[in-house]
């Protein structure tokens, strides 16, 4: 760090982060019209939007807990999700659960599933880094789909297997799965938030900018990254359990589907990769347009299409995200604003020019 | 004699994949790009010979003539207006560009010829050669032949003439080619052109020796990726040997034991190896560690 003498010397250093105030602002508004929302929208078609984006927004959290921090963009997180989905079909059958609140409590058995699946995976793919780590996700990701074809005796191959609904009224039917969502994707972001603001956290942001420095300064890498990598995979389990529920039927093709880490890579990069709430942002947004083209067009294809153009977009226009893009505008009105106060004070222009 | 016949319909069909995989090592040493997208491309070429045969009644092969410089256009295309405007976090941005790219074909083909399978035809499709008591059809022989053919004129390229020599300097070391005078951002957007253009060609092959429709895609690329990561980032050396050795496992596990098993066991072998050798078989350890 390049500290400018004139800054450090000045009685009241400037903050270069948005105010607290309008922060924690932003996040109370942001929550109350979560908790709302279905019950002004309580039309089900707005609601099924809310329940996919609930979904979305602890998935894309988790994902980003591993590759928003430590830079290792998983393509394979899909993994996690297909366990959450599989397990929670064959556990419901397996069990008898009934139809009901009952169906919930696998929740919490999917999320040990998906962490435990992910011990092995990820001993087997972090040895390695960069390309050669992306790929080998996305491969992995094809191997369980795979199995999920051939194991029919478990998994009913290319048949899918069912998740008998509750035979809950049609006008209340998403709340539970709204709340429950909204509830786990709120542990999601407050995990995320512990994590960026505590020693783990740092040390797997030392990972992303320079693997070998933090090796050398004493940071366990694997064990930093396996860490990162079973916890964001529990998140990526609840996605999983919740969508099987919410959809009530689960198929080889959808569970281990690559379109999936598109979707939740395009939402963190277009929210900002590695931020705590950008990937939330990102993953409201275009959930919620995507099922919103879902129902419109009613093909798949044509929302392939906006999908691949959006994310073509984002990467040209903003690669770094909306949120990093909204703190470099602070950042630099911060930074005008007191250069300004310098220039009026008439005496060191040059040294708050060389701030920067 | 089933074996024996399976093991050689694996280098046969091998042959297709190890063509389509060194053009990928190629374009991934020279830019440092996995390009996600050629199972799209692949599918775009093989859609692209299947108007040509069915609306202008031509040859599939003779079709290569009209799709390989279109597809090499685009290749070149997509270098100039995706990939080079990329400055930060290269190596992420350019794989995710090109997912969304393979995307953007997917969805378009989609729409374009719905999503029933269709297969290119010519008149010589069902043929078969009869060696002694082996019968091969006789469209992977031809396919084999020509991915075989490409190979030696890749390898003519990049060993015999002047543009290979700045592609290996290029991807040897990208900063000493320049600062000698190779255009390091030309010899990129002609590879990228090779590698597009002969997704071309393996489309045109891939078309005729499967029924295929617009989300064949992932069923290429997971293979491709699969041997270029078992050969070894990088080594175009690696990748033959691994979609040879790779093909041959599959059809003698689905001749032993089960077809259905055939491509899972093609999957675990990767596993395994990556377990003992995490750089893959013909891979440098450390060479792009960071």
């Amino acid at each position: 760090m390049s500290t400018d003498t004139t800054i450090s010397q000045r009685p009241t250093p400037p903050s270069y982060e948005v105010p607290k105030a309008i922060r924690f602002g932003a996040l109370a508004v942001g929550f109350l019209v979560l908790v709302l929302f279905p019950l002004v929208f309580n039309n089900p078609t707005i609601s099924t939007i809310g329940v996919f984006a609930m979904i979305f927004l602890m998935a894309v959290t988790g994902w980003n807990i591993f590759s928003g921090y430590t830079g290792y963009i998983a393509l394979g997180h899909a993994v996690f999700f297909g366990i959450g989905q599989y397990a929670t079909a064959m556990l419901a059958s397996y069990w008898q659960i009934p139809p009901g609140w009952e169906t919930f409590l696998l929740i919490p058995v999917s999320m040990f599933l998906a962490g435990l699946a992910a011990i092995p995976i990820g001993l087997i793919v972090l040895r390695v880094r960069k390309h050669t780590f992306i790929v080998l996700t996305i491969a992995l990701m094809f191997i369980f789909q795979l199995f999920a074809y051939n194991l029919r005796g478990w998994t009913g191959g290319s048949q899918g297997l069912e998740v008998s609904q509750p035979p809950w009224d049609g006008s209340i039917f998403n709340l539970p799965y709204y709340y429950v969502g909204l509830f786990l994707a709120i542990i999601a972001i407050v995990t995320s938030f512990m994590i960026r603001r505590s020693k783990f956290g740092l040390s797997l942001l030392a990972i992303r900018d320079d693997e070998d420095r933090a090796r050398s300064l004493g940071i366990n890498t694997r064990n930093s990254k396996l860490t990162a990598f079973v916890i964001s995979a529990i998140f990526l389990g609840a996605a999983g359990c919740m969508y099987a529920m919410f959809v009530g039927s689960v198929y080889p093709q959808f569970s281990f589907d690559p379109a999936f880490d598109l979707e939740l890579s395009i939402m963190a990069f277009a929210g900002g990769l590695g931020t705590i709430l950008g990937p939330s942002l990102g993953a409201l947004i275009i959930s919620g347009a995507q099922q919103y083209f879902l129902i419109t067009f009613g093909g798949a294809n044509v929302f392939l299409i906006v999908y691949g153009a959006l994310f073509i977009l984002i990467l040209r226009l903003l690669p770094g995200g909306v949120v990093p893009a909204i703190s470099d505008k602070w950042r630099s009105h911060v930074v005008r604003k007191e250069q300004r106060i310098l220039d009026s004070e008439s005496e060191g222009p040059a040294e708050a020019g060389a701030h920067k | 004699m089933l074996v024996l016949q399976a093991i050689i319909e694996g280098v046969l069909v091998g042959g297709f994949y190890a063509l389509m995989a060194a053009g990928l090592t190629l374009v991934f040493g020279v830019m440092d790009i996995v390009n996600f997208a050629i199972g799209a491309l692949i599918v775009l070429g093989a859609y692209l010979s299947y108007s040509l045969t069915i609306h202008f009644h031509i040859d599939p092969f003779v079709s290569l003539i009209f799709t390989t410089p279109l597809m090499t256009a685009l290749g070149m295309f997509i270098y100039v207006f995706l990939i080079k405007p990329i400055k930060t976090n290269k190596v992420v941005m350019s794989l995710l560009t090109m997912f969304a790219v393979a995307t953007l074909i997917e969805g378009i083909l989609d729409i374009c010829y719905n999503s029933g399978f269709v297969q290119i035809h010519a008149s010589y499709i069902n043929n078969s050669l009869r060696i002694g008591k082996l019968n091969f059809p006789l469209i992977y022989v031809l396919s084999f032949l020509l991915s075989a053919f490409l190979l030696s004129c890749l390898y003519f390229v990049t060993y015999r003439t002047k543009f290979g020599r700045s592609l290996r300097a290029s991807m040897q070391n990208p900063v000493a080619a320049r600062l000698v005078g190779i255009d390091t951002d030309r010899v990129s957007m002609i590879t990228l052109g090779i590698g597009i253009g002969l997704a071309a060609i393996g489309g045109m092959i891939f078309g005729t020796t499967n029924a295929f429709n617009a989300s064949s895609s992932y069923d290429i690329i997971s293979r491709l990726l699969v041997i270029v990561i078992l050969g070894g980032f990088g080594s175009v050396g690696g990748a033959l040997v691994a979609a040879i050795f790779m093909l041959v496992i599959q059809d003698v596990v689905a001749v032993v034991w089960s077809p259905v098993w055939g491509s899972t066991a093609f999957y675990m072998i990767l596993m395994l190896v990556l377990l003992v050798r995490p750089q893959g078989l013909f891979g440098k350890k450390g060479v792009r560690a960071q």
